[in-house]
């Protein structure tokens, strides 16, 4: 470790000195109620990613991409996941301007738990240790407990928040159990060291529980069935905002280090955790899939949807191949855009703090406003990975590589339950085209037209010219790829 | 075996240890919080006594520093503070207890059944790893194949257990610990957010009439000065 290794920390250093600095700035006299506060905050969030872009571009070519005692890896995978979380956070600073201003709490804090949040996600999706792994991650979890509950004086927030820390610190307990079993067993936390003991190693029963505890762990924070009953209740409470952010940036952070976890440090032992996760996956796209049906409230709605998309992204952990991986990080891209889109539409349509989520709110979209209408349209489309937008290509991807490793059953019940999550996208389609609704207006205001309007471009780019997102992912997931495939004969 | 699990350290370790499991367990089971708190300490200081046992002197200083003397002290002054002498004549016992004593038998007898000889890594820990600090020179070092390159080279060196630990937590640890100092920040952010108290809307309409007052007198006299 030396001087010039801090070049990999850049990013991080910045982000953290700007979530820092988000918290002086009113006291040093910035009395306009802070409605800068959106600006400060994008204006940091755009350093650090053009940070990132400048830090990737001096670890090109380094033979050694991990570094602090390989503790931190700055590898195209990591950068793929930043720049996606930086995105993401953006929009939802974007989507919370309203709120904050309806709703008389102080912004700073809540932007400056946010940067706090994504740095946790930044330094998680660049570890290659577990303990780094584990810290940011608990990072990303503290500041969303806050933020979950931010509404302090609404029962239903601080319930949320009360269900989420909860039910948080006990999936933390047993993640750190497992972690600690595995580092009985393999004597070491570093995910290639870990992979090296793995390597000559027989199965054996305290390792198979480490796995699974450490499985288990990583279940509760992407939502998948059994482990999902904090979402529905989670995402009903917390500010709107907020669940647009707990469903898709810190959703796309747990994928990422489950990615990563499996891919580059477990992979040995697929034959063990595979058919365990198969049923997780299968679990979760059945019963997200069904219970959503019967949601009348959106946000829970959508609480079950991102059950079931936990399902099919397991799916490209479960077949650990080329496609496996490429289509998790496709997958958790489309699915991040569709689902900003979404809460884009939603928040438009509240008047105060908890309307427009229940599914009669959309009743007559199309008359008040057509565009956004049809914004949603396609955002449920890419959801349900009907062609010609970008959730097909996801879809593909995962379904492929479920094919491609034997998981054949699997991906029968993926499609069977993707065709059941039409019904409830389209009954949202319904109720806009073909209901009469309330004359109530549509408040869409600069920033959350912009929000939609990004999402929907990149959602129909994405989804008729793929070539050059699947040339990207295919180069971000590379490194990943090299040690499962070397380990598997290069299936 | 390793000598650690004989002998004197064994007799040791069962008797703490049977200490250190029954007063956590009254740190619950007591009705009057004080006791739950002292019954807390005790068990801080029986694991410290564990660390003792396992030769990691640092981390059990730390254990007594931190744990029974700061936070203790903290939770004992809380305590005192609100003057909670006695909890409710309430059942203790949820009705779901024998359910949850059964899966916590269940996975007990799971996790113990985990721990034998040659699961795992190490089967005779060697002590002096938790009392050697490793310090990296660059050498030129010759291959097998004649060529002589520069590489790093490991040179481990017996000190104490607080530098073992010290060089471990600020130079292999260096980032976990950097964003665990982000994560108290964090932390400490949230309990401000929740602590703080914001005037609803409501609240603000009944401002107490004195203020009110006030601000009318104070209006009065500043107009009486100009005018």
């Amino acid at each position: 470790m030396t001087w010039s290794d801090t070049v990999f920390l850049l990013p991080e250093i910045i982000l953290t000195l700007g979530a820092s600095a988000l918290l002086f700035v009113p006291l040093i006299g910035e009395r306009g109620a802070g409605r800068s506060a959106k600006w400060w905050t994008l204006v940091i969030l755009g350093i650090t990613a053009a940070s990132v872009i400048v830090s990737s571009n001096a670890v090109v070519g380094m033979t050694q991409t991990a570094t602090f005692a390989a503790m931190f890896a700055l590898d195209s995978f990591a950068i793929f996941f930043k720049l996606l979380f930086l995105f993401a956070i953006a929009m939802v600073v974007l989507m919370s301007e309203d709120f904050l201003r309806e709703s008389r709490y102080s912004p700073w804090e809540y932007y400056s738990l946010l940067a706090f949040a994504l740095c946790g996600m930044m330094f998680m999706v660049s570890g290659v240790h577990l303990i780094s792994i584990y810290v940011g991650l608990e990072l990303m979890s503290l500041s969303s407990y806050i933020l979950a509950g931010y509404y302090k004086n609404e029962q239903k927030s601080t319930e949320a928040a009360m269900k989420y820390f909860i039910l948080g610190a006990v999936s933390s307990a047993i993640l750190l159990y497992g972690i600690s079993l595995i580092y009985g067993v393999c004597g070491s936390l570093n995910l290639a060291d870990i992979d090296r003991a793995m390597s000559t190693m027989i199965t054996n029963d305290a390792l198979m529980v480490g796995i699974m505890l450490l499985g288990a762990g990583l279940c509760f924070k992407i939502a998948a069935v059994p482990f999902h009953v904090w979402t529905p209740d989670v995402y009903e409470g917390a500010p709107t905002p907020i669940t647009a952010f707990l469903s898709t940036a810190s959703k796309a952070a747990a994928f990422s280090i489950f990615a990563r976890i499996f891919y580059s440090g477990l992979h040995h032992f697929q034959l063990d955790w595979s058919s365990v996760l198969a049923t997780v996956s299968a679990l979760s796209m059945i019963v997200g899939n069904l219970a959503a049906i019967t949601q009348n409230n959106l946000k829970r709605m959508l609480a079950y949807s991102s059950i079931a998309h936990a399902g099919y992204a397991l799916l490209g952990i479960i077949s650990l191949n080329a496609m496996g991986i490429r289509g998790v990080l496709l997958y958790t891209l489309v699915y991040v855009l569709a689902n900003l889109g979404i809460w884009a539409v939603i928040l438009m349509l509240r008047r105060h703090e908890y309307a427009g989520e229940q599914v009669d709110d959309f009743d007559g979209l199309y008359r008040r406003a057509p565009f956004w209408a049809f914004a949603m349209v396609v955002f449920l489309l890419s959801l349900g990975g009907i062609p010609p937008t970008a959730g097909f290509i996801g879809k593909y991807f995962l379904f492929a590589a479920a094919v491609q490793s034997g998981f054949g059953w699997l991906a029968i019940i993926a499609v069977l339950m993707s065709a059941v999550s039409m019904f409830y996208y389209l009954r949202i389609v319904v109720a806009m085209y073909l209901k009469e609704g309330a004359a109530a207006e549509v408040s869409a205001s600069g920033s959350l037209r912009f929000v939609a309007a990004v999402c929907l471009a990149a959602t129909l780019f994405l989804g008729v010219l793929p070539r050059p997102l699947i040339d990207q992912v295919t180069y971000s997931s590379r490194r990943l790829l090299v040690r499962a495939l070397q380990a598997d004969g290069g299936r | 075996m390793d000598e650690l699990t004989q002998g004197m350290p064994l007799v040791v370790f069962l008797i703490i240890g049977t200490i250190a499991v029954a007063s956590s367990i009254l740190v619950v089971a007591m009705r009057n919080p004080v006791h739950s708190a002292l019954f807390l300490l005790l068990t801080f200081l029986c694991v410290a006594v564990l660390f003792v046992i396992r030769e990691a002197e640092f981390v059990a200083a730390v254990q007594v520093l931190v744990y029974a003397g700061g936070i203790m002290v903290l939770f004992l002054f809380v305590v005192m503070l609100i003057n909670v002498r006695h909890l409710p004549e309430e059942r203790v016992m949820s009705r779901f207890w024998k359910g949850g004593f059964a899966v916590g038998l269940g996975i007990f007898i799971l996790f113990a059944a985990l721990v034998r000889p040659g699961v795992y890594h190490d089967p005779n820990p060697n002590t002096k790893e938790l009392r050697t600090v490793r310090t990296y020179r660059m050498r030129n070092v010759r291959q097998a194949d004649g060529t002589v390159i520069r590489k790093r080279v490991a040179r481990p060196r017996v000190v104490g257990n607080s530098e073992a630990v010290g060089m471990m937590l600020y130079r292999d640890y260096l980032v976990p610990f950097e964003v665990i100092s982000l994560f108290l920040l964090v932390a400490m952010i949230g309990a401000i957010i929740i602590g703080k108290r914001e005037l609803s809307a409501d609240e603000e309409e009944t401002t107490p009439a004195f203020i009110l007052e006030r601000t009318e007198t104070e209006r009065e006299v500043k107009e009486s000065f100009s005018a």
